[in-house]
This record gives C-alpha cells, structure tokens and sequence, in this order.
C-alpha cells in the first residue's frame, strides 16, 4: 500500500474567465493532520470541492489517486463510499431533528423496510461518546451551542467509517475553550487512524496541530512543510502565504489632501440577537477628510457587519453600547434612509445579492438612492435622469449599449461601476466600499482605484473593506485590522506590511466570541 | 416604451427582420393579445353573433370592472412578491355593509367614502400583519378571507339577500353617461363619441412624443412604417368600441370609474417615486433597503391600497347585482390574480403593468362572459378558467428563462 492515502496530481480547475487552480498537486499521508492554508481566493475550497465531487469528474483537468486507486467522483455520493467525509463552516443539520436523527439522516439504519430507531438511539450514543460528548441523543439541534453541534457533525461523519475527514474553518465559530476541545479531539481522531485536512486560517492552531502544512496562494501550491520534522513557525507560514511578486496596479495619487475628522464610532458593541453573541466588540475607528482607510480581516471577522450596522441596517443586530459621530455631531441610524440623507453610502460586498435591482435598466438603478434629486412635484423627471446617467456613463466609462439596457446584461466590471456611481449621484461625504474589486478583472480594478482616488482628492472620505491585502496595502493611508469582531491594530500605509496584517489578523483574543 | 426593446440590430434588417424580432422581445404582450383576440372569434362564432353585439359587449364592460379594480390592486401586490387571497370576500363583505347602510337610510353619497375608508382599514389591518408582525402575506389573507366570508355570513344572516333601490348607486355599474345638450335627436351618443375622438388624439400625441424622446437620446426606435401601422391599428381599435358604444346607449359609468382608477395606477407607478419603489423593492427588496427604501412602509401603502380596491370593487358589484348577496364575492381573488399574472406581472415580482393587467382582466370575462352566452355548466368553466391560468404562467416562467439564457 502506498504511504499516501490520497494523492491529487496536477489539478487545474477554470472558471469562466479566472483560473482558480493551477496544476495543484496535493498529497496526503495516512493518519496525518494535514493542515491547508492560503489567503481568501486562493484555491482552497475549490480544491476541497474537487475532492468531495461537489466539481464532478470531467469538469477539471488532473487526477485523484485514493489508495494508490485513481478515482472518478460523479456525484458528493462517491467521495462518501471511498469515506473521505467534508465539514463545511456553515453546518448542516437539520435544527428541529434530535441528534439521532441528524447522525445518520441519508444513512437510516433499518430493520426490513422500516427504520430502526432502537439500534438508532444505542449507536448514537457510542458514537457521541467517541467525539468525547456525554448528552442525551434524544436532544435537539437547535438547544446545542457552536461548539457542541460542530461535535456533532464530526460524529455524523464517524458514523459512516470516514477514512478521511475534512474540515472547513471549523473554529472559526467557536471560542477558545471549545476550539481546543475540538483540535484535541482531531488529534484523538489521529490515534484512531482517521486522517485529517484542516483548513484554518488561525496560524496558531495550524503550528499547534499539523503534521504537514501546504500553502496554497493564487491557485498554486507555494510549499508542503513538513511539521514533524522541525518546529514550524507562525512567521513562516504567513511569509509563504502573501509573499509574492507586487505588481504595480495601485494608482499614485496627485495630491494627498486629508483634513479634519470626519466620522468617528467609539465603543461601538453589536450583538447578535439571535444567535445571543456579541459580533462586535468596542470597536473605535475615526475617518478623516479625504482619506482612504483600509479595513483588513479574514471572512467572519466581522468587516460586513461593522459596515452594515453602521448604516443603520442591522437586521438581527443590535447596537448595545457606542456613539457614532459624523462632522462632530452624535448621530443614529434606524435605516439606510437615514444614513443617506446624512451623507454615508454604502456598497456592498454582494452587487448582484444586493446591491443592485438586475433586472432593472442602468439608470433605474443609478437614480434609486437619490431619487428626490430628480423629482418635478410628484413626478420623477426622466429626461434629467436619462442626461444624469449619460454623464456617469460617459465619466466611469460603464460600457453598455445605453442605460436602459438591464443591469444583469452588464459584466462584472461594469455592474461594479454602476453600483459606484449609484451612490456618488447621492452625492456622500463618506462612503463604504466592501470588497469593491471582488471578482472583477486587472483593467476594471484599476479604473475603479483611480475613480477612488479621484474621489478622495475632490474631499471625500472612503472606508474600504477588502480581503485583497496587496489592495489595502497599496490603496489607504491607514489601516484597521479585524479579527473576531475586534480591531486588533491600527497601521499607517508607511508602516505596514502583508506579514505584520496578517499578524494582526490572525491574532486570537480572549472571550470575545463566548 | 416598447420601442424601447427593439435590439439594435434589427435596424439593419429590414421589414421582416424588424417584425421577427419585436414579436420575440415582446411575445408576452403579444400572447395575450392573440389569446383576446381567438377567445372574441370563437365565441363570435359559436354564439352567432351574439358575443360581439353591443348589448353583450356593454354587458361585457360592466362584468369586468369589478375585477379589473381589483387586478389593478393586486398587480401592485404581486409586483412586490406578495399576495392577497382575501379580496374576494374583503369586496362581498364591504359590498353589504354598504347595502345595509343604505337600508338604514345613509345617503348614497356619505356609504360610498364610508365603504372606502373601510377598505382602506381593511387594508391597513392585513399591512400591519404582514409588515409589522411578519405574518406571510399568504397566511394572514388566507385567514382574512375566512374572516370577511364569515362576517359576510353575519351581517346577511338575518335578511338574506339585501336588495339596494337607490338609483344613483345603481347607475354606477348599469347606467350611462348622460349625452351633450346637442346630442338630442342624433342617432348616436355625441358625448362618447367625442370622448373617443379625443382618446385617439391623446394616443397619438403620447406615442409621437415618446417617439422624439427616444430619438433625442439616441435610443433605439421602430421603423416609421411600424410605428404608423401600430398607430392606425390602435386608433381603429378605439373607435370600433366607441362606435359600438356610441350607438347603443353611450359610456357606461363602470368604464369611466375604471379607466379614472387605471390612468392613477398607471401614473403612481410609471411616473412618481413611490412606482420606482414598488418595482426595486419586487427586483430586489434587499437592495432596495441598502437603497435607502422603507420597505415595510411601501409594503404597508400597497396593502391599504388593495383595501381601498376591494372596497370599490364591492361597491361595483352590489351595484351591478342591485343587492348584497351570502356568497357575493367568492372566487374573485381568483380572477384578480389571473387577470394580473395574463396581463403579464411575473411570478418573481419586479415585473407587471397596470394598462396590460386591465387587457389580462378583458381576457379572464371574455372566457365567462362567453362561457356563460353558451350555457357552458359553471364547473366546468371553472376548469376552464383553471387551465388558461396556469398556462400563462407556466408561459410566462419559460419565455423568461429563455430570455435570460
């Protein structure tokens, strides 16, 4: 038998337009704890989806070895017969169904043509007693903390002889005490002869844990380390994760021009209602006049949600300490409304999810913020709309047919550009870009950093979150750093490097997620 | 506006390639036409003649009011991905209270704005359940149609049938326009005729100035050739109906009360801010509130709305029947939504006209109207009306797909 329980050789997946994996090769020893890290965007998921046959056969180039067997997974059902089992962050099971229930849905146990619920009930709690969990399986999902139905979804997995097990960010929702719960039991897991690929983007668990550390970066394996051998370091680990050649697509601005404050958020605390946690934890941030700030964090660190409930659009959320001030004055939000009538915009990370109306025209869209701008008594005026959409046209260079054809027949690009100028014909002080070049091309990024810059010399302020380091890097004057609904530092653009953001958002604070 | 979807290369096509590609960009619209248009020929046939004489067409006018009010409330409702099941019963139920109050001795005047302003309530009631509570719109009216059915009921338990006798009430959904003074003697109705003459020439005036705009912005048009048929043939169109009416015995009120209801709709939502909402909020309601929209407000507003409607509805109603009756109401939601969904609002919202809704409304009546001249048995017309409705949207759900692929 081979001493690689699962070899992935050159491995190219392509997306329309973007090549997400580029002859990855990937091996994984039997009984290993292999961990695999790598900015947001880099490959990861996409390589896991490829494993699990969520991308069957045929749709990438390369080949899965399993046992030293090559292997064509068609459907998710096939990964799960050679017993490579898949956690994903968001967890799926079915809250209102009792734990055994939820072990082995899809895989009852039966006795003739009926299910047997005894034997059910008895392998469920061996099963439970394995993850190191002593609860009574007649429980309910929906009454288990994070920690606890994580547990559950790995015993779901060892119910069905997982050979290999993969999980997906699986601390990232948990606190520090169920966090180390789980890592020892991966390590338990290890004994037992379960092999194990974690993906984390917390650094510290990864040199805690792995045996061997792949990093991955712009869809191409950067390096394996072995971890057994020599003691990894959390240093190491970043420098191969963002060290690559810069390329100079940030455009210099002419002036920099930055005044007075702003906007300010002191103390600002969120909780989340329903899931009763705080997201947000005493966050301050100040902008200034004509200044870019960058803010940088991992996915679920809490940049979106800062944004939104700034914008006085916090659904589920609520603002349980803190003062927001804008030109000095205390103000408040209760709906998006309101911060638009005070001058804030917001553009969201997800422009088709929601940011734009698709299957409406260029110029509907473009109007909708600020449409008492075009109002003639009770009438909007379309001619003024048609002239004021022309000029944004005209000036983002928005290449479209004409602005009544419908936003969804736009690229990318060009659906970003709308969504701009969306909110500059609001005419803001201040405006929030969430991820404001996530999925769009090199020539369509770089017109949307210039239109940024432009912005902030004619005097307006710009917060922009981005998961893109060499953007933060390349665009701000001053940099947050978020982890876990915190800012865990504060950069000047002077300063800062990809390791020391990275540092700072990997770094794991006490008792904010409990 | 429709010029509007002529694509551009079409322009160097000629005749024929232009023709083919507007029946593609506008088959919905065109659908439903045809559809109109086979329903008034077989049933001309099949009845003799007696489907297309004036007094059947007049009958056909004032069955359809009760249901275009309420398509038009509800193609708002549908626009923004919401439903109303209780409008039937809302409209049979106000119907009454407003037949009781006359009963009682109300003048017809203080019962009409008393029944709307009681629509307005109901809808307010159902708005703050599905806005404020987060009832769904489809459990909140489904209870509401029990409700106003079993109030019905109630307020008719003791007398049956209430019979309404005051003329002016009556005249709303069986009387005529009066004539001009100088109108006397002639062989037609001078007033309607008129009225005609004057809807052409607004027709016209609208369609050429619509025309220059698009041509002022560079925006693609139709070949003048097109442009001028499409002219002829709806001014023909108009004066035909006016003819027929002109010669019977004029416009009937319901006509007029229908067409005041749809140029309001139709300006609310082409034309005013609160329209642009409805439609961001049915496109994307989440990026309609990112917009800066009160979704819950404008939700709210479409509810009261669809009150006001099922109210005038019911006022149309007890006057054309002249009482209030147990079941007066029952299955016009049916008709409501299957007048919207023909008229071509789409089944994911964001999408619907009020001036098509009304042509949605024409085909649904025509089919009973029909139906009804031949003494098809009700049952099966309601299997019939069944099938027709769910092939307009299973219509409208594959042209849409295609479209986008």
């Amino acid at each position: 038998m081979s001493d690689f329980i699962l070899e992935m050789k050159s491995i190219t997946k392509e997306f329309p337009g973007v090549k997400a994996l580029d002859d990855v090769s990937f091996q994984v020893r039997r009984g290993e704890i292999h961990c695999l890290v790598g900015e947001n965007g880099a490959g990861k998921s996409t390589l896991m989806k490829i494993l699990s046959g969520v991308y069957p056969f045929g749709t990438f180039d390369g080949s899965i070895v399993i046992n030293g067997q090559p292997q064509q997974f068609r459907h998710v059902s096939d990964s799960e017969r050679q017993g490579i089992a898949i956690i994903y962050q968001e967890l799926a099971l079915f809250p209102e169904l009792p734990i055994y229930e939820n072990l082995f849905v899809g895989h009852e146990i039966m006795k003739g043509r009926i299910i047997n619920w005894n034997e059910t009930k008895v392998r469920a709690k061996e099963i439970l007693k394995r993850v190191g969990l002593d609860l009574d399986p007649a429980t309910k999902i929906k009454d288990l903390g994070v920690g606890h139905r994580q547990l559950v979804e790995i015993a779901k997995a060892l119910s069905q002889d997982v050979k290999i097990l993969i999980l997906d960010e699986p601390t990232a929702a948990l606190n520090e005490a169920d966090s180390e719960n789980l890592l020892n039991l991966l390590q338990e897991l290890k004994s037992q002869g379960v092999t194990c690929i974690l993906i984390s983007h917390k650094l510290k668990e990864i040199v805690a844990v792995a045996d061997t550390i792949t990093v991955l970066r712009d869809g191409r394996v950067v390096t394996s380390l072995n971890a057994k051998e020599r003691k990894v370091t959390e240093q190491e680990i970043i420098k191969h994760m963002v060290g690559r050649e810069i390329e100079n697509i940030y455009p210099k601005r002419e002036q920099v021009n930055i005044g007075d404050v702003l906007f300010e958020i002191k103390d600002w605390t969120v909780v989340d209602r329903a899931a009763n946690r705080e997201i947000l934890h005493d966050v301050n941030m100040q902008v200034r006049r004509g200044e870019i700030v960058g803010v940088a964090g991992l996915m679920g660190s809490g940049r979106t949600e800062l944004a939104l409930s700034i914008f006085g659009n916090a659904p589920g959320y609520d603002i349980t300490k803190g003062e927001m001030y804008l030109e000095g004055k205390a103000v408040k939000f209760k709906h998006p409304a309101d911060a638009i009538q005070s001058g804030v915009a917001y553009v969201t990370e997800d422009r088709k999810g929601n940011g734009l109306v698709l299957i409406q025209d260029v110029k509907f869209n473009i109007s909708l913020p600020a449409l008492e701008k075009l109002m003639h008594g009770l009438v909007v005026n379309e001619h003024e709309e048609i002239t004021m959409a022309e000029e944004y046209r005209r000036s983002f260079d928005i290449r479209t047919p004409s602005v009544k054809t419908k936003v969804e027949n736009l690229s990318g690009g060009n659906q970003q550009k709308a969504s701009v100028a969306k909110w500059l014909f609001a005419e803001p002080n201040l405006i929030i870009l969430d991820e404001p070049t996530r999925g769009i091309d090199i020539g369509a990024k770089y017109e949307i950093y210039t239109l940024m810059n432009q912005l902030v010399s004619q005097g307006m302020s710009i917060i922009m979150i981005s998961s893109e380091l060499l953007e933060v890097l390349g665009m701000s004057d001053r940099i947050y750093i978020m982890s876990e609904g915190t800012i865990t530092g504060e950069l000047d653009a002077q300063e800062a490097t990809e390791e020391k953001i990275m540092a700072l958002a990997t770094k794991t604070t006490e008792g904010v997620m409990a | 506006m429709k010029t509007a979807r002529v694509s551009e290369t079409a322009a160097h096509g000629g005749l024929g390639a232009e023709i083919r590609s507007l029946v593609a960009s506008n088959i919905r619209d065109y659908a439903m036409y045809i559809a109109l248009v086979v329903i008034f020929v077989t049933f001309t046939i099949a009845t003799q003649g007696l489907f297309v004489s004036s007094r059947n067409l007049i009958n056909l006018v004032n069955q359809t009011g009760y249901v275009a009010v309420l398509a038009i409330g509800m193609t708002l409702i549908l626009i923004i991905k919401h439903i109303d099941l209780s409008v039937g019963f809302v409209a049979g139920f106000l119907g009454a209270v407003g037949a009781i109050l006359m009963m009682k001795g109300w003048n017809v005047w203080l019962v009409i704005p008393t029944v709307l302003l009681c629509g307005i309530v109901v809808g307010v009631y159902q708005g703050f359940l599905v806005t404020r509570i987060k009832v769904p719109a489809f459990v909140t009216t489904l209870a509401g149609m029990f409700i106003f059915r079993g109030l019905l009921s109630w307020v008719t338990a003791g007398t049956g049938t209430i019979i309404v006798r005051d003329r002016t009430f009556l005249q709303l959904s069986n009387g005529y326009i009066p004539d001009l003074p100088w109108g006397e003697g002639l062989s037609f109705h001078l007033l309607t005729l008129l009225l005609g003459l004057v809807m052409v020439a607004a027709v016209i005036f609208t369609q050429i100035k619509q025309r220059q705009d698009l041509k002022r912005y560079n925006f693609a048009t139709t070949s003048p050739v097109i442009f001028v048929a499409k002219l002829v043939f709806f001014s023909l169109v108009i004066m035909a109906v006016t003819w027929i009416m002109a010669t019977y015995r004029g416009l009937p009120w319901t006509a007029v009360i229908v067409a005041v209801v749809l140029v309001i709709y139709n300006f609310i939502l082409t034309k005013t801010r609160f329209g642009r909402h409805i439609y961001a909020i049915g496109g994307n309601a989440e990026a309609a509130e990112l917009s800066g929209i009160k979704v819950k407000q404008v939700t709210f507003l479409v509810f009261a709305s669809m009150g006001l409607m099922s109210a005038l509805a019911g006022i149309l109603y007890t006057s054309r029947l002249a009482s209030a009756t147990p079941t007066a109401g029952l299955g016009f939601e049916m008709d409501a939504i299957a007048s919207s969904y023909i008229g071509g609002v789409s089944v994911g919202g964001g999408v619907g006209r009020v001036t098509n809704t009304i042509v949605g409304a024409l085909v649904i009546m025509s089919l009973t109207n029909g139906m009804n001249l031949l003494g098809v048995d009700i049952s099966f017309q309601y299997v019939v009306k069944g099938i027709i409705f769910v092939l307009a949207v299973a219509f409208d759900v594959t042209t849409r797909s295609k479209a986008k692929a």
